[in-house]
């Protein structure tokens, strides 16, 4: 009479995988760069196909990598918490449009406001490989001497901010004179 | 002061709870007649402090009450008095509170409607659905507590989704949890026939009923979910295959399985163990449904890790819920072995075959939905499945279930005799088949094999199921609620069949930019667009196009799709304009201003896509003249029917 404890067994092997479903928070992976040299890109930017985006354009300056897509959910809700950072922070913000549409991502900058100084597009997500995105939004630290400070996967807030990117940005800047 | 009522009666229906469940499965078990007499009014209790906090908070809402976190997070001053009241549902805290509400709607239903039922029974049934209650009542007041204050008050709130202000997603939740929930009752009567060691035919046709009327909202509220999306979303499709859609569509697939499985254990008293895993099965669904939604465990990891407590919470609720349920059947279910044998072609294996085609459906979604939860769990990579996958599994067990629908209507019980009905039948078949090549041919001029076969389909499957009624009709015979009902839910799913075979088959979906005074042709209309010009809404501002839809010269009708933005949340939205007609729909949406005074403008031709809701209507009718058979009427009797009076009163 084994066979009906078997939609008991199933039920516990959904369970485990849903157990470790809920447990596998994206924030607490440590991302393999951190303390390695942010991989270099140059890329269309997003508004203008002509012009490119590259990170050797902020060689010698700290600066804010955020992954973000219009099919993301979460990039959405964090766009007003973003728009408030980047209005008062001294660092600049570069945006990396990953895997999405152009016009959608235009529109969407025009229509939610742009956060970014500049925003690169990555439209076949190579870039985004490079750097170990899995999903967005995610976003990353680099400091003055091109290397990766810090890495937040999931939405930000002014919270998350202010605890996690404002006490590294302070402590690099005092570092890096 | 009010939401702290509200908190209060909360806290207090959650009491309740716990002394319906304790007294009434201890007051079964010990025999003692004072304790199961407590559980009934507990029931009622409960109703009024559910029902108490539930009107707290829609007051809280009504009155503008921002210093509540849940208010200002989902409304706003501007929001419209009809809007504010279906805004108390617009996110996770108010959702669970009408599960709540729902739930203790169903149990004060059966309690008042099962005094026929032998005392034990009905204290078990009560004290399992109690059990259920005490798990969200204590979720919510522990994680999602709906009532807690914002200090200080937010000057005015953040207003609901605009996606939610409409009418159809306004009414969904509460119809689609009035199904989720009905299938509690399914559930607890299943695992109170396991406590109590008894499952006969009494028990099937006390259970179905009501497994009737759950399946009969969640049908309604999954097409009203479908309807929204197609003319909300701004694309025009029906059904996405998303894990939202996806997990009410589950349940039902069980729930429909279920209602055919009932009646062969009712008129046959087989199945039975089967029967009570489906029951338990369309719950776990229903719950499952509510866990993936609720958690975010699937739809985005990202937006969970906010909150894991919830996660966990529901995660735990379900495995003592289910694990429990499934726990009884391992120890009950062995003991209830069927003798008695059918043929093959008898009603019993067509009813066999509908179970395990519909099962299979349903377990097919279910990893498709789940797998990439799977693969993420084993590091093989973050996937994700889409509407490719589930179109191509969904049609494996469907056209064979489709296909056997049109002869098993006519099937007999224990023997095959459908030798008898050969002629008819294949007439009939020969009949659609011939029907659905003209339709093609003229209406479409266009063959495929899609749109031939569903609506050969679906038109046979008419032709059966009219079959009964109209040759009782014209021999001025009865026809008993049930039969009735069956015909015209059998109806529905023939035109539900015709509708997704056309729209399928047919549509014809264009984008294009467009100035004022250019237009564009499809499928013999001439769509002419006007301009455009400013709209202020009550609480939005729109830009509304103007296109002129002729045919053949003639105007069809003047559509007006609107670009809106909502004040408070700035997010654009698309309103489609529809003009809907028997044959086809004429769908359009306005794109973005690409320039000058040109507009890219999307251009849909739906042709039999009505056909789709108004079969789900079809079946949601059939359920509900089912239900109302007069054997499932609450009869005053000392104890129930024996078994075997149960099949001598057979209908065919």
């Amino acid at each position: 009479m084994w066979r009906y404890l078997l939609p008991l067994a199933g039920l516990a092997i959904l369970v485990v995988f849903f157990f470790f479903g809920l447990q596998r928070e994206p924030g607490t992976i440590p991302s393999p760069l951190i303390g390695k040299p942010a991989p270099s890109f140059s890329l269309p930017s997003v508004d203008n196909p002509a012009q490119s985006v590259s990170n050797a354009d902020y060689r010698g300056r700290m600066y804010v990598l955020n992954v973000w897509g219009t099919w993301c959910i979460g990039c959405r809700e964090e766009h007003a918490a973003l728009l408030a950072i980047a209005h008062t922070s001294a660092v600049p913000f570069v945006g990396l449009n990953w895997k999405d549409e152009r016009p959608l991502a235009i529109q969407w900058l025009k229509e939610l406001g742009n956060p970014y100084t500049a925003c690169a597009f990555d439209a076949d997500g190579r870039v985004g490989i490079d750097w170990g995105v899995y999903g967005a939004p995610e976003t990353f630290l680099v400091d003055a001497n091109g290397v990766v400070i810090h890495k937040h996967i999931a939405p930000l807030t002014e919270e998350i901010w202010q605890r996690d990117f404002l006490p590294r940005i302070r402590a690099a800047s005092k570092a890096a004179p | 002061m009010i939401p702290e009522l509200g908190h209060f009666a909360l806290i207090l229906a959650l009491c309740l709870a716990l002394a319906q469940s304790v007294f009434g499965l201890a007051g079964a078990y010990t025999r003692r007649t004072e304790w199961m007499s407590v559980a009934r009014p507990a029931v009622a209790g409960q109703f009024v402090f559910v029902a108490l906090a539930f009107g707290c908070l829609t007051a809280s809402f009504l009155g503008n009450d921002f210093s509540v976190r849940y208010v200002a997070l989902n409304s706003n001053s501007a929001l419209p008095t009809f809007y504010r009241v279906a805004a108390v549902w617009g996110a996770h805290e108010g959702s669970l509170m009408l599960w709540i509400l729902v739930l203790s709607i169903w149990s004060i239903a059966v309690a008042a409607l099962s005094r026929s039922l032998p005392d034990t029974f009905i204290a078990r049934v009560l004290g399992v659905l109690g059990l259920i209650s005490t798990g969200f009542l204590t979720f919510t007041l522990a994680t999602s507590n709906p009532f807690l204050r914002l200090l200080p008050p937010a000057m005015d709130g953040n207003d609901l989704n605009p996606l939610l202000q409409d009418f159809a997603l306004a009414v969904h939740p509460p119809i689609l949890y009035t199904g989720y929930v009905g299938f509690a009752v399914a559930f607890s009567f299943a695992c109170a026939a396991m406590l109590e060691g008894r499952l006969d035919q009494a028990w099937a046709r006390w259970t179905r009923p009501w497994t009737i009327v759950a399946w009969m909202f969640l049908t309604i509220g999954i097409a009203l979910g479908s309807w929204w999306a197609y003319y909300e979303l701004g694309w025009g499709g029906w059904w996405f295959w998303d894990p939202v859609e996806n997990a009410s569509f589950m349940p039902w697939l069980a729930g429909t399985a279920l209602i055919h499985s009932l009646a062969v254990t009712e008129k046959r008293n087989l199945f039975r163990s089967w029967t009570l895993l489906l029951a338990i099965f369309a719950f776990s669904l229903s719950l499952l449904g509510t866990f993936l939604v609720r958690s975010g465990v699937l739809i985005s990891v990202h937006s969970f890790a906010s909150d894991p407590a919830r996660g966990v919470f529901i995660l735990a609720f379900l495995t003592l819920c289910i694990g429990g349920a499934l726990t009884l059947f391992a120890w009950r279910a062995p003991k209830l072995g069927s003798s008695a044998g059918f043929e093959l072609g008898s009603r019993e294996s067509f009813l066999l075959f509908n179970n395990a085609l519909l099962v299979i459906a349903a377990s097919l979604i279910l990893l498709g939905t789940l797998y990439p939860l799977f693969m993420d769990g084993l590091d093989l990579g973050k996937i994700s499945v889409g509407p490719p996958y589930f179109r191509a599994v969904f049609l494996v067990p469907m056209l064979p279930l489709l296909a056997l629908l049109g002869v098993g209507m006519h099937s007999t019980w224990k023997r095959a005799r459908l030798a008898e009905l050969k002629r008819p039948l294949l007439l009939g078949l020969a009949g659609a088949f011939a029907l659905a090549l003209v339709v093609v041919l003229i209406a479409y001029g266009r063959v495929t094999i899609l749109a031939l076969v569903g609506l050969t389909a679906g038109l046979w499957i008419i032709f059966s199921a009219l079959r009964v009624p109209v040759s009782r009709l014209l021999s001025r015979q009865g026809l008993p609620a049930s039969v009735l009902g069956m015909s015209i839910a059998h109806f529905g799913v023939g035109i539900f069949t015709i509708g997704v075979a056309g729209v399928e088959a047919y549509k014809i979906e264009k984008d294009v930019a467009l100035r004022p005074g250019q237009s564009v042709q499809i499928a013999g209309y001439d769509f002419a667009f006007r301009g455009v010009h400013d709209v202020a809404g009550p609480n939005y501002n729109a830009i509304e196009g103007e296109f002129d839809v002729t045919r053949k010269g003639a105007l069809v009708r003047v559509l007006r799709p609107q670009k809106r933005v909502y004040r408070v949340q700035t997010m654009p939205m698309t309103e489609a304009a529809i003009t809907v007609g028997w044959t086809r729909d004429l769908f359009v949406a306005l794109g973005d201003q690409l320039g000058g005074d040109a507009w890219s403008v999307r251009i849909q031709y739906k042709p039999l896509i009505r056909y789709i809701w108004l079969g789900a209507v079809f079946m949601a009718l059939g359920g509900l003249t089912a239900a109302s058979d007069r054997r499932y009427r609450p009869v005053r009797v000392t104890d129930t029917l024996p078994a075997k009076d149960a099949t001598a009163r057979d209908t065919p």
